[in-house]
């Protein structure tokens, strides 16, 4: 384990983050300069299709976005077990492999029962 | 690199640090320049197959289009809308662009030349792209907005849905190589299909995931036909819609940037990144070198997903969910199974 390694990654970031925030900032300094920027009340306000917008934009919305977030949070921790297994598949051997599919008939179980009660569905 | 800077009389350190900078410009600007002439032939590619002549007006064939386009929203004004988060506003085109750059710091263009050769960079990458969401999803509620609002909800949704079968699907790539380094993954691919021919596509049992994977890769990129969070007779411009100058240019190099990067990552993974396609040294005193290689191979799965963006009409997002969740998880988690009990039956057994 050599962190050494994981330096550059982190410099390209620093690089990647000071470059995005200069394509930021910068245009709105350059249009100050030459008098692109020219605020104006209605051309800040929120988008609409030709009238006033008369709903707040952050009202309820659809249950079903939460679970599949749920959803998503179960199988995303189900693939972070699997990886390390995935590697070491030569040193866990027969006992490793079928401890990992005990595991997986159980959440393939969790997934009927997500389909089963309609939570996959979009209609 | 570093023995290079080394030679021309730097200390270690100082080498070390000159050859990372230059490597990450190596990587980043070329990659910017690359996105920018890559919008230029989807144009181009989409107006041919619509029997069109498509941009051909800035620079010989209109090959400057993109950047004439980059210094016209260089220069317009930055609109910040008055009902939204500013400080979120801006840092979300941020985000996406930073985290659309760092996913290529341990992409192999050939051997050896990488700048990062981590053990897990497979995995790093999965990470990477897992936080592309969050730049979609930042903008969406800053915008505070209607339609930015509902398209960073579908985008969140449907990135997060097919992430779960691409994991699942490299699963299956790792058992297959037994390392997440994406060099190891590559050198586990020579001579793979009878010793003759390179990549895990001549795999019976992971060919189908690269099918998978290729659907899953236009599904997590938002491309056609599976762009429902830019519809534009639903949703205007998606989460862009209240972005303007610089700020909406970088979600759009970002948005082509994670293309490319999809497009790399089906060249490494099942095509053989940088090795040349067949394993026969068919011209004894000359190799093409490794980066060629990889290059064509993204160039081409780019001219896929312009063919697959041109012909193929939009889902509807209750048959989008259906296949991630119903179709490709259940798919995936059996291949899981499968390749894993094949690898104990024939290697580890």
């Amino acid at each position: 384990m050599d962190l050494i390694q994981y330096l550059p990654i982190l410099i390209f970031l620093g690089i990647a983050l000071g470059l995005s925030g200069l394509f930021v900032f910068l245009p709105m300094g350059v249009a100050r300069l030459t008098g692109a920027h020219n605020p104006h009340a209605d051309k800040l306000s929120e988008y609409e299709c030709g009238f006033p917008a008369f709903e707040d934009p952050r009202s309820q919305f659809d249950v079903r976005f939460y679970l599949i977030a749920i959803l998503f949070i179960v199988f995303d921790l189900e693939a972070a077990f699997l990886f390390p297994w995935a590697v070491s598949l030569d040193l866990t051997g027969w006992p490793g492999w079928i401890t990992m599919m005990v595991f997986l008939f159980e959440l393939t179980v969790g997934l009927a029962y997500a389909w089963k009660k309609g939570a996959l569905e979009w209609e | 690199m570093t023995q290079t800077f080394m030679n021309w009389g730097m200390t270690h350190e100082w080498a070390w640090f000159t050859a990372t900078i230059a490597g990450i410009l190596l990587i980043a600007l070329p990659l910017m320049l690359a996105v920018a002439m890559i919008i230029y032939a989807d144009r181009k590619i989409w107006a041919a197959m619509a029997l069109r002549r498509g941009p051909n007006v800035v620079g010989p064939f209109g090959l400057l289009q993109s950047f004439a386009d980059g210094l016209k929203v260089f220069l317009q004004e930055t609109i910040v809308p008055s009902a939204s988060n500013k400080g979120l506003f801006l840092i979300a085109p941020i985000i996406t662009f930073t985290v659309a750059l760092a996913a290529w710091a341990v992409i192999p263009f050939n051997s050896g030349a990488v700048l990062s050769d981590i053990n897990v960079g497979l995995l790093y990458i999965l990470a990477i792209s897992s936080l592309g969401v969050y730049g979609v999803v930042v903008s969406g509620w800053a915008s505070n907005s209607k339609y930015p609002f509902f398209s960073a909800m579908r985008a969140a949704a449907q990135m997060i849905s097919y992430e779960v079968s691409i994991g699942f699907i490299l699963i299956c790539v790792v058992l297959w190589a037994g390392t997440f380094n994406m060099n190891g993954i590559i050198e586990a691919q020579r001579g793979h299909g009878f010793g003759i021919v390179n990549g895990f596509f001549f795999n019976l049992l992971l060919f189908p995931m690269w099918v998978m994977f290729l659907i899953s890769s236009l599904a997590e990129t938002a491309r056609a036909p599976f762009d429902l969070t830019e519809a534009e007779s639903e949703l205007v411009a998606g989460y862009q819609t209240e972005y303007s100058s610089m700020s909406f240019a970088l979600f759009w190099l970002g948005e082509y940037a994670n293309v490319l990067l999809m497009c790399a990552l089906n060249a490494i993974l099942f095509f053989g990144g940088w090795l040349p396609p067949l394993n026969i040294d068919l011209i004894p005193w000359f190799d093409v070198p490794g980066w060629i290689w990889l290059f064509a191979k993204i160039l081409f799965f780019f001219f896929v997903f312009s063919w697959i963006k041109a012909t193929v009409p939009r889902f509807r997002y209750d048959q989008l969910m259906r296949l991630g969740w119903k179709v490709f998880l259940p798919l995936s988690l059996a291949f899981v199974v499968i390749v894993s009990g094949y690898l104990m039956f024939t290697r580890y057994g």
